[in-house]
């Protein structure tokens, strides 16, 4: 499989946070779920991948080259949301659009029309006038008009409503329709887009906890419901994170056969949500 | 064609999509030679990974249910008749063993089973 992103032992020191040589890769055609609490290192990441911050070390490579070597052709090929409404607030939907169509080789107005169409935004409404869901729209028509092949987005979800956020979704089912394009998107709410996550990178304190496709991870993982009486220091250690109470205790296996075999029946095994794994590691390392 | 996710079943969403497509050519309401929705078109209706339509799909040709005809897309297969007999039988099975097992662990015999087979096959 052919990979659109590849990220190895990518290196990035702040004052309070590192980035501690992280690696994944995105093969072309699928999509991947980038998640993490806040703080993680996910917009970090992404940005060292735009290139809007400069590495320390390692090698990102987009469609299989360098991404600063080839960064002007890189990004003609990609699309990126930003977080946050970066457009100005000023200008109407159509002025902004004339404003950044210029500096992609193949824009096409003609995408954009269908988008904004579909998107049902008028042309003529000014930024600031458009409500959250509509800025979103707005930003994937503009982040779509030049046909990308590789889709980035830093927490596109964070404050859509449901309704928005399901839209969303045929969007980026649409978009991989033909195989031969990639979303890759950062999250800290392991919201519904999960549901078509081919991939899941979990990212906790600037190390990479997990990178799988998510049925594996699902598949694998479950969260062990039983008694105290089974928890002593050696059971406990199959556990990456558990929570006890005063009836029982729940914990998060990452081999789940494993459980069965340790504990036999008396225990309940649940499906983990991608929401649990996050919770559980995060929470398993301070000991709670 | 109806296929249903249930997210909150304990099954696998690929072993969903896998069991109710099997139901569909044993039952005889898709034939040889129909039309599958392709990977990522039943990915995007169902709103679900397609790593996981396509490990659904792999796992029905392996079974010998579909083929997939590169750039085509996947149809069902022709189906060899002994071998649907036997999955046919297998459905069966898989329940008449539950059966079995439950009158085992509350002291039923064979012939008791037996006849309650009997007496319900004709009432049912």
């Amino acid at each position: 499989m052919e990979n659109i992103l590849e990220v190895t032992r990518l290196k990035k020191s702040f004052k309070d946070f590192t980035l501690k040589d992280i690696s994944f890769a995105l093969p072309r055609g699928y999509i991947m779920g980038f998640i993490g609490p806040n703080g993680a290192g996910k917009s970090t990441t992404i940005k060292l991948i735009m290139n809007l911050l400069k590495k320390d070390g390692g090698q990102i490579k987009v469609f299989d080259k360098d991404h600063i070597k080839y960064e002007k052709e890189i990004k003609n090929r990609i699309g990126f949301v930003y977080d946050e409404n970066h457009f100005y607030e000023e200008l109407t939907t159509r002025e902004m659009k004339s404003v950044i169509a210029p500096f992609y080789e193949s824009w096409d107005d003609k995408t954009f029309d269908r988008y904004m169409k579909h998107f049902k935004l008028s042309t003529n409404k000014k930024i600031k006038e458009l409500s959250k869901g509509m800025k979103m729209k707005y930003s994937l028509a503009m982040a779509l008009s030049h046909n990308p092949e590789l889709l980035i987005m830093d927490e596109p979800t964070s404050g859509l409503d449901p309704i928005v956020r399901s839209e969303l979704l045929d969007i980026l089912g649409d978009l991989i329709q033909d195989e031969n394009k990639s979303v890759f998107f950062s999250t800290h709410i392991t919201s519904d887009l999960d549901k078509v996550a081919d991939f899941v990178t979990f990212i906790h304190d600037g190390s990479i906890i997990l990178s799988a496709t998510k049925d594996d991870i699902l598949d694998n993982y479950g969260i062990v419901k039983g008694g105290m009486d089974l928890l002593n220091d050696q059971t406990q250690k199959v556990f990456i994170g558990i929570r006890k109470n005063n009836y029982g205790f729940e914990g998060l296996v990452d081999d789940r056969k494993k459980a069965r075999n340790l504990f036999r029946d008396n225990i309940v095994i649940d499906k983990p949500s991608l929401e649990d794994i996050m919770v559980y590691t995060v929470r398993g390392d301070q000991h709670v | 064609m109806k296929i249903i996710i249930l997210n909150s079943s304990d099954e696998p969403i690929y072993r969903q999509i896998v069991r109710q497509l099997e139901e569909m050519i044993l039952k005889g309401r898709l034939v040889a030679g129909d039309a599958l929705p392709s990977i990522r078109g039943l990915a995007r209706e169902l709103h679900i990974s397609v790593i996981t339509t396509k490990r659904a799909y792999e796992e029905l040709e392996r079974e010998g249910f579909i083929e997939t005809v590169p750039g085509k897309g996947s149809f069902v297969a022709a189906q060899n008749r002994e071998l649907l007999r036997e999955k046919r039988l297998d459905i069966v099975e898989e329940r008449l063993i539950g059966a079995i097992l439950a009158a085992k662990s509350l002291d039923i015999s064979q012939d008791e089973l037996i006849n309650l087979l009997h007496q319900l096959y004709e009432e049912v």
